[in-house]
């Protein structure tokens, strides 16, 4: 059952894969990380208390998290189609990825800038920092190891989301473990899948924790 | 039975010298605080922090305001720079009614009023020289600018090789050091100090205050000093205010207060202070309090020697200021009521302040 073909559908698979999990991941920071700035600031003891802002941010935020993926990816197949002119491939799956993965992303920014202890908020307001000028030079920056942890979770989490997306075609590696994997039942291949997406798993976490810890100055 | 002298010569002079500099400038407010009130409305209920409020505090004053813990202090240091919004009254910075002015416009005066925390509260993601820049950038000031003005200020608090290290390789009074090299950035006319010292040992404690006074010197920054611990008062203070249940109960000079505490809670804040033991309170008990007058004279003994009348010393706390003893002992006198009162009569005829203390917790 192995030949070079299967190597070449595998590597491409790879590459799909990573294609999608950090596009989307990118994408999704765009929407994401701004929400999670936004929920931290509006709430009603944050620097800019917004009451409306902050409940609709936090009524979408968890509707979407509360629809299941594999729902989700089906259900705005009309919106991807309207985006990428196509409902198949990797570059169609970033679009439910990125909409799945932006409140998701959101949340975790928001955790991340809490721990920010707030007298380092009130010394930096004491000394005349405008909103913006706090969230730029204070939460963000204090917040950065924790972003940088949060960010490697995202990651690899939208990497397991790509992989459900094989469902409808999305392609990358679970596309692969899917249709040989599942439908031809060869098994070789799913393992072969499994084992990839558990190291592109171990390696993003890896260089994550990495990062953050080199970035970490409290201790 | 406790005996504390507290010698404080070094500290006199300090004072003197202080009290010199005040006279030569003029008694302008630059804080004014206008029947200033808080009041905090959580889910459930009212509270109020901070209750018709008038202060008035000149330039190049030290001024203490002490109190207990959840008297409102903290709430007050923060509407001087309106990091709390007060609820009525008003604040005003150098005759500039801030309460009434915009957001943008509160920014600018803000530049002008530098705070250091009892937690520091310094950036840990950035250098100690970062940390001093971050005020600068806040305002704007160029780098080239920025930098020479940081050098300036690690010089100032005595750490210029303390630049590169980040907080966390810092001890507790290197991190307030950089904390006020960064609160004295922009130049500022008023530094305001919430419990700056509370978190440290007693003698970083002393150092700090030092700095503190230093500061206050040679840059003729007023100075604002919130905290629960007399002694930081006594240390450097030219006048105090005593807050207790969202009102001040008291304010003046230092030494008017130590010596003349009116109010009940003054009373017990000046004469609490000491690491004394709980102070036993038995019938017949009587609180004797000197002044420059008094204290010199070994009255206590002679009134021993002449009314024979034997006296038990509960507690005895002396202070030096302005380079007069004073201070105050509490005193138990036999229950046989003639040689009592011949005891007290004598003390009241040397001037001496006696009277009786019924529950009054040391």
């Amino acid at each position: 059952m192995w030949d070079s073909s299967m190597t070449g559908l595998i590597a491409q698979g790879t590459l799909e894969t990573l294609y999608m999990t950090l596009a989307s991941t990118l994408l999704a920071y765009l929407i994401g990380l701004p929400m999670g700035v936004l929920l931290v600031t509006s709430d009603s003891e944050g620097i800019v208390p917004m009451k409306v802002l902050n409940q609709v941010l936090n009524i979408v935020v968890n509707i979407t998290r509360s629809i299941p993926f594999l729902i989700l990816l089906i259900a705005v197949i009309p919106l991807t189609r309207m985006i990428t002119g196509t409902t198949i491939g990797s570059t169609a799956t970033i679009v439910p990825l990125v909409i799945a993965a932006a409140p998701f992303i959101a949340r975790l920014v928001e955790s991340s800038i809490k721990e920010v202890d707030y007298g380092i908020i009130e010394a930096s307001l004491s000394m005349g920092a405008s909103p913006i000028q706090v969230v730029t030079k204070v939460m963000i920056p204090e917040a950065k190891p924790s972003l940088i942890i949060g960010a490697a979770i995202a990651t690899t989490t939208i990497l397991g989301y790509s992989a459900m997306a094989g469902i409808v075609g999305g392609g990358g590696l679970g596309d692969i473990a899917i249709r040989f994997g599942y439908y031809r039942y060869e098994t070789g291949m799913m393992v072969i899948t499994v084992v990839l997406l558990v190291l592109i798993v171990q390696l993003f976490q890896e260089v994550g924790m990495k990062i953050a810890q080199k970035q970490d100055r409290r201790k | 039975m406790v005996i504390k002298f507290i010698k404080t010569n070094k500290f006199i002079r300090c004072r003197r010298g202080r009290n010199i500099e005040t006279e030569k400038t003029s008694l302008k407010p630059i804080i004014e605080i206008k029947d200033l009130g808080k009041t905090f409305r959580p889910k459930s209920g009212e509270v109020k922090a901070l209750d018709g409020i008038n202060l008035s505090i000149n330039q190049g004053d030290i001024y203490g305001i002490i109190g207990m813990s959840g008297a409102g202090k903290s709430t007050l240091v923060r509407c001087i720079n309106l990091l709390e919004k007060p609820t009525s009254g008003s604040v005003f910075i150098d005759g500039q009614d801030i309460s009434k002015i915009s957001e943008k416009e509160l920014r600018t005066v803000r530049y002008s009023v530098g705070m250091i925390f009892q937690q520091f509260n310094l950036l840990m993601q950035r250098t100690a020289e970062k940390n001093i820049l971050f005020p600068l950038e806040i305002a704007g000031v160029d780098k080239e600018t920025a930098k020479k003005r940081a050098a300036e200020l690690l010089e100032l608090v005595g750490l210029p090789d303390k630049a590169k290290a980040y907080p966390a390789q810092l001890s507790g009074g290197q991190k307030q050091r950089i904390a006020i090299a960064r609160a004295l950035a922009n130049n500022p006319k008023i530094l305001l100090c919430d419990e700056a010292t509370s978190a440290l040992d007693p003698s970083t404690t002393n150092s700090i205050l030092k700095l503190l006074k230093e500061i206050n010197h040679k840059l003729g920054i007023t100075i604002v000093i919130i905290t629960h611990e007399m002694s930081v008062v006594e240390q450097i203070c030219s006048h105090v205010a005593i807050i207790d249940k969202s009102r001040i109960a008291e304010d003046g000079e230092v030494e008017e207060i130590f010596k003349n505490p009116k109010t009940e809670i003054a009373k017990k804040m000046i004469y609490s202070e000491g690491d004394q033991g709980p102070v036993v309170m038995g019938k017949n008990t009587y609180r004797v309090v000197f002044d420059e007058k008094s204290s010199s004279d070994s009255v206590m003994a002679k009134m021993v020697l002449e009314t024979k009348c034997l006296v038990n010393i509960l507690h005895a706390d002396m202070k030096n200021i302005d380079g007069f003893a004073f201070g105050q002992m509490v005193i138990q006198l036999p229950e046989d009521e003639l040689s009592a009162a011949r005891a007290i009569n004598y003390l009241r005829s040397h001037q001496i302040t006696v009277e009786e203390v019924s529950a009054h917790v040391g």
